[in-house]
């Protein structure tokens, strides 16, 4: 490290005009320390930045199922592509290393301090300090760190050693890689003849691309590429008659209720392409009995609901929506609820213009 | 021919130079190219058309103007089994489409970490804390009052390529070489900006801070910081897209995309690095004996053939023939570019077009009368350092198959007779 150190500060030297040693402007304000306390939450490998707190790993278990599990698994096996929180211990020489927490991240600090700021995926801080401390016990015994009666504190943070601690280095291409890369091109004769030894096409997993499908179709049977295999972006649509039977809907409620969909984005989807994710695809949601998407594997109580003959309406929707686990105790959707009337009214509409 | 007469040469000039050195077969290919002629007149011409009637779209009729409804096909695209979803995903620039080295604003790939954050201009704060003389924060208004300058980067992410180390994987220079762009930035050096704070001696780190839903964190060395990091709140002349980081982004000219937040929010200054997320877990390149690089921050110099290419077949048939591409260098500015026709036993300099500027994307290109035969074409970029861009033999030896990040190595596209190319690997 020190040697690029070295080599960074004689270049800035050379390149730093004398706007570094510029007069401030007197441009900005102070920032009051509540502020900065709001939004500091960096932790570092030495604990600075550590809140006070403890949580154990009990606690932590509990608080991981409920929010984390519908995606990294309850083992932090990690859910279909999810990402996997634990295991691949002795992997990472190995062919298809597996790096987790347990077997790649070197401090614990970076555990504590990535819940905090990112986690539960959709719904960043929404953890409390004992909380994120809880969770990151569960994580360390997940990983066979510590054991199940272990309480994780601000006070023995320290005092825990990630197993892969030493398993990094500074960057080394400057000597292991540069001097071998820099040489007089070669331009004649730089090897034997060589031969193709891979190809792509045996794999074939490149997205569909109906352009060059087409492109290819014309270079293997002449004549003039086709129109691009895409709808044109301004293609006139005929307008849709109004059903008579629907109430309109207003197109700035609708959009408002985009916007807030977003919250759900990270588990469902809607519209032409929309599948089951974490959550059901919501497509025909309103007017559709609770529990009956295909292929989705829902909650005994969501099931049992939709077979007790629950259907999502405006009103249904709204009171799930308000309060998740309150509405339909033992469902297993990890949202905390929306609080907003607005909010709710808005996405309802949006959720009901793609309902049609 | 000498390098000078390609970069230099008026295009008749280099296209007869890289026939004689090519040494190709030129008479056929030459020949059955300049006999096209027409047997009946072209309707095109001697029919009256509608557009030259009847009268188009009025001033207005877009306010805010899209391609034409013929280019829809140029879009990002994604790899939809690489991620669990798309709030915390990639997609690609169409880098096969374009030319020039400016990338437009609507194709710059995107990369979330928690979806793009959606940010009022008025609702924009940024602050400075830590080891400073004063911790501010500041509106988008007073970012507008610092003395501003203009750049052209490109950003690439460490990844880019990354499904390509075990093997040729993905068919398209888009998929495999497209999370770059290529922008020209205005905004306000760092420099400035933290002088405003004045930071104390021992502030020797800098961690940048999104306020999207992942609140991005990078450590970013001091030294890097004072030397060309800028904040950005324009791209190519207009703001920011949401997707780039609106209203304000952090560049880190040269060095890999994660770093350059995008929502910047904070600014602290400290004494160590933060070993974040994003600096430990991912953005660290593992090596075959299971121990790993960290703080791999340079983009090493690096080429590529956007067309002909998998998503571009040459469609003409034999004759005289546009090779084109782009070649890059967090080291500075690229001094040539060669071309190989035969999976880099023998090279022919490439003709470098348009801007020269550091850690900016270079167009090159290599006109050649191609005979239809079958070619193992590649591009090799020589940076301002003499560093000459490896084959992926090379770096394989060194790096392993398993290290994702920072693959720079040479491409080679198979060019079959009917004027496909597929992405093949060599030996
Ligand atoms: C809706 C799905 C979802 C939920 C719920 C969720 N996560 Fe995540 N988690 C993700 C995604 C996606 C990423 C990667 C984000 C990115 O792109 O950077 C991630 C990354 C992580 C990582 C880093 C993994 C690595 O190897 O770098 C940790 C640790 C983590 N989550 C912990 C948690 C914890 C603890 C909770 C509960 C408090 C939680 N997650 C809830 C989706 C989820
Ligand atoms: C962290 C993931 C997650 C988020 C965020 C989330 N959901 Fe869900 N949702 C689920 C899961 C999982 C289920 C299935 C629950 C079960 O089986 O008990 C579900 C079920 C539902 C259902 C019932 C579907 C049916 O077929 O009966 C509706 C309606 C719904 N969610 C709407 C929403 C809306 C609207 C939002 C955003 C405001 C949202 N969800 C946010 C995961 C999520």
């Amino acid at each position: 490290m020190s040697k690029f150190r070295k080599a960074l500060l004689g270049a800035a030297l050379i390149a730093l005009p004398a706007t570094a040693l510029a007069e401030p402007l007197g441009l900005g304000r102070p920032a009051l320390p509540e502020e900065v306390a709001a939004w500091d939450i960096d932790v570092r490998p030495d604990g600075t930045g550590l809140p006070v707190g403890s949580g154990d790993v009990s606690t932590g278990e509990a608080l991981f199922e409920e929010n984390c599990a519908v995606c990294h698994g309850v083992f932090g096996e990690g859910v279909d592509r999810w990402p996997i929180l634990a295991g691949g211990e002795d992997t990472l020489a190995e062919e298809n290393p597996e790096k987790t927490v347990g077997s790649y991240w070197p401090y614990l600090s970076t555990v504590y301090d990535y819940v905090n700021r990112a986690m539960p995926f959709g719904n960043a801080r929404s953890l409390s300090n004992d909380d994120v401390y809880a969770i990151t016990a569960y994580i360390l015994y997940l990983n066979f760190i510590v054991d199940d009666d272990f309480t994780l504190s601000n006070e023995n943070f320290l005092d825990v050693e990630m197993p892969n601690a030493q398993g990094f280095f500074f960057d080394d291409r400057e000597t292991a890689e540069i001097p071998l890369f820099t040489h007089e091109p070669c331009m004649t004769d730089c090897s034997a003849p060589v031969s193709i030894s891979a190809h792509a096409q045996v794999l074939d997993v490149t997205p569909e691309d109906a352009a060059a499908a087409e492109r290819r179709r014309a270079a293997r049977e002449g004549g003039e590429v086709a129109a691009a295999g895409e709808a044109p972006a301004e293609a006139p649509q005929p307008e849709a008659a109004p059903q008579p039977e629907e109430p309109a809907l207003d197109p700035a409620l609708v959009e408002a209720g985009a916007r807030v969909f977003r919250r759900c984005q990270a588990c469902h989807q809607v519209g032409d392409t929309a599948r089951n994710t974490v959550g059901p695809h919501l497509n025909g949601i309103v007017g559709r009995t609770a529990g009956t998407v295909e292929d989705f594997r829902y909650s005994p109580a969501l099931t049992e609901a939709g077979a007790g003959g629950l259907t999502w309406d405006a009103q249904s929707l709204a009171a799930y929506l308000e309060n998740p686990r309150g509405y339909l105790p033992g469902n297993r959707m990890a949202f905390p609820g929306l609080p907003g009337e607005e909010d709710r009214d808005a996405l309802i509409a949006y959720l009901t213009s793609m309902s049609r | 021919m000498s390098e000078e007469e390609t970069k230099e040469g008026r295009p008749g000039e280099t296209r007869r130079g890289f026939l004689r050195s090519a040494g190709l077969a030129v008479g056929g290919a030459a020949l059955a190219a300049g006999s096209a002629r027409a047997d009946t007149p072209d309707p095109l011409i001697t029919e009256e058309q509608p557009w030259g009637q009847y009268l188009g779209d009025g001033v207005d009729a877009h306010p805010y103007g899209m391609p034409s409804r013929h280019e829809a096909h140029v879009v990002r695209r994604n790899v939809p089994w690489l991620t669990a979803d798309t709030t915390s995903s990639i997609n690609f620039t169409p880098i096969h489409e374009l030319d020039g080295i400016i990338t437009p604003n609507g194709v710059c790939f995107e990369r979330h970490h928690g979806g793009a954050a959606d940010i009022a201009p008025a609702d924009y704060r940024l602050m400075i804390n830590g080891l400073v003389e004063r911790e501010l924060v500041f509106t988008l208004q007073d970012l507008m009052r610092f003395p501003r300058e203009n750049h052209v980067y490109f950003l690439e992410c460490a990844a880019n390529g990354g499904m390509e180390w075990r093997g040729a994987q993905l068919n398209g220079c888009q998929f495999t070489h497209g999370m770059i762009h290529n922008v020209m930035y205005t905004g306000v050096s760092l420099r400035t900006l933290l002088a405003e704070a004045g930071v104390k001696p021992e502030g020797t780190w800098l961690l940048a801070e999104g306020a999207d839903a992942a609140h991005m964190t990078r450590s970013i060395p001091m030294e890097k910081a004072l030397d060309d990091c800028m904040i950005a709140f324009k791209m190519n002349g207009e703001a920011l897209r949401t997707e780039q980081g609106y209203p304000v982004r952090l560049l880190v000219p040269g060095w890999e995309g994660n770093m350059w937040v995008k929502w910047l929010r904070r600014l602290e200054v400290g004494d160590q690095p933060w070993y974040h997320r994003e600096e430990t877990s991912k953005y660290t390149d593992l090596l075959p004996d299971g121990r790993a690089r960290e703080f791999t921050w340079v983009m090493d110099c690096k080429s590529i053939i956007t067309s002909p290419s998998p998503q571009m077949p040459i469609l003409h048939g034999a004759g005289p023939t546009v090779v084109t591409g782009l070649a890059w260098s967090g080291r500075g500015t690229i001094e040539r570019v060669d071309i190989s026709l035969d999976g880099g036993v023998n090279w022919q300099p490439a003709r470098i077009d348009g801007p020269s500027l550091p850690k900016s994307m270079h167009r090159f290109y290599f006109e050649f009368d191609w005979d239809g035969s079958e070619l193992l074409m590649q591009s090799r970029a020589v940076d301002s350092t003499g560093y000459v861009q490896p084959t992926k033999d090379q770096l394989r030896a060194i790096r392993g198959t398993e290290s994702i990040y920072h693959n720079n190595s040479i491409q080679t596209w198979h060019i079959n007779t009917f004027g496909e190319a597929e992405n093949v690997e060599v030996s």
